[in-house]
């Protein structure tokens, strides 16, 4: 027999106290996204014209090299915040949702790590 | 996890068929969710054929010619039957609704009428409504104050700041919109859906309030307010209106607005 309040049950464990950066962040992330993908886009066109040279070169230039930097921190960083609200929202299971949360965050900081190295190392070849 | 197999009670089947009175001819057909808890059976749909030259013009009316006419034994509530008093709640041809305030001519047809969603059933059409009222008290719905209210006069507010509480005091807690909100479905141990939210943006805003930081500090949580994704379900089916989701789009942005300065 369950004898806890209505009330009791209503109020759980209280409020975290958290949750509004994790929310305004997945909208700076997605407002970010808007420019770098449209920009990330024409880079990508114009790449698949261009030889490898070429291609190093532009990837090479500050501009380009911030853009695709600040792509992919904004990119993984949404996915990442975006699949934990998925999961929070239809897993039910407490154990299950918390081991399905960190596959997400610790998958997808290594693929963000693994992009990140691939930038660092062709910007090395560049010189 | 995901679940494979329906809960108990889930499949609905057919009912029974309740006929026309003789030289009816103006007719109109009502299908009826119908769950009693003693018989162990499964709910079913029971069909009632009115004679519409014998029945008001709301779905509450049909509701009532039923019970009073042809079978006591449905079981709805209702009360002040002019949309003031929320209690006639109910699922209307797929939408939540006020069965008092809606027309029967405003849908073409058969009627299906079924219980709020996603509630425990308590009988027929009469949902389990403990839990959302706890979450209604669980946000304080009442003015909290530190300076005394003055010896000789009420609290006063400006014309200004009572315009602010438009769109909000009407609401009559019928939970039409936390029942048609898919969030609220999946979790509404924790998420405090559309009306209760609604509520504590009622009192968030009142000028003579003096508990602001702490209401939002209660609010502040991934699942009491942000499960909300603006679906908008809950301003499409309010029966009174309102719209929940522009006091939680505001509630997130007082929020922000605190931690950016």
């Amino acid at each position: 027999m369950d004898f806890k309040t209505p009330l009791a049950k209503a109020t759980g464990l209280g409020s975290a106290k958290s949750g509004t950066t994790h929310w305004w962040m997945q909208r700076v992330s997605a407002v970010a996204m808007i420019p770098l993908t449209i920009w990330l886009l024409i880079f990508l066109q114009l790449c698949l014209t261009a030889t490898y040279q070429e291609t190093l070169a532009w990837l090479a230039s500050p501009l380009n090299s911030v853009c695709l930097l600040a792509w992919i921190l904004s990119a993984f960083h949404h996915a990442a915040s975006g699949m934990q609200v998925v999961v929070e929202d239809y897993v039910g299971n407490e154990g299950a949702k918390i081991i399905t949360v960190w596959v997400i965050k610790l998958s997808i900081g290594f693929l963000a790590l693994a992009a990140l190295l691939a930038e660092f190392r062709t910007l090395a070849i560049t010189g | 996890m995901a679940e494979f197999t329906l809960p108990k009670n889930s499949v609905v089947t057919e009912g029974k068929t309740f006929p026309a009175p003789q030289g009816a001819s103006n007719t109109r057909r009502f299908e009826i969710y119908r769950w009693n808890p003693d018989s162990g059976e499964n709910p079913r749909i029971d069909s009632y054929l009115l004679d519409m030259d014998e029945c008001g013009p709301m779905v509450l009316d049909a509701m009532l010619k039923i019970k009073n006419d042809i079978d006591s034994t449905l079981t709805f509530r209702r009360s002040c039957r002019e949309g003031v008093c929320g209690s006639c709640a109910m699922n209307i041809n797929g939408k939540n609704t006020l069965a008092c305030t809606k027309a029967i001519d405003s849908y073409p047809g058969t009627i299906k009428i079924f219980p709020l969603p996603h509630m425990q059933v308590v009988k027929d059409l009469v949902p389990d409504m403990t839990h959302f009222y706890a979450q209604y008290a669980s946000i304080k719905p009442w003015i909290a104050t530190q300076t005394p209210a003055p010896a000789d006069s009420e609290r006063l507010q400006s014309h200004e700041d009572r315009a602010k509480l438009d769109g909000l005091y009407e609401c009559v807690l019928c939970a039409c919109c936390s029942t048609s909100c898919p969030s609220y479905w999946w979790n509404s141990e924790r998420y405090l859906g559309p009306a209760v939210l609604l509520q504590a943006y009622r009192w968030l805003v009142d000028s003579r309030d003096e508990n602001t930081g702490a209401r939002l500090d209660e609010l502040e949580d991934p699942f009491k307010l942000y499960r909300c994704h603006t679906i908008m379900n809950c301003t499409d089916t309010c029966p009174k209106g309102l719209n929940p989701a522009k006091a939680i789009a505001e509630t997130k942005q007082m929020l922000v607005k605190r931690q950016l300065g």
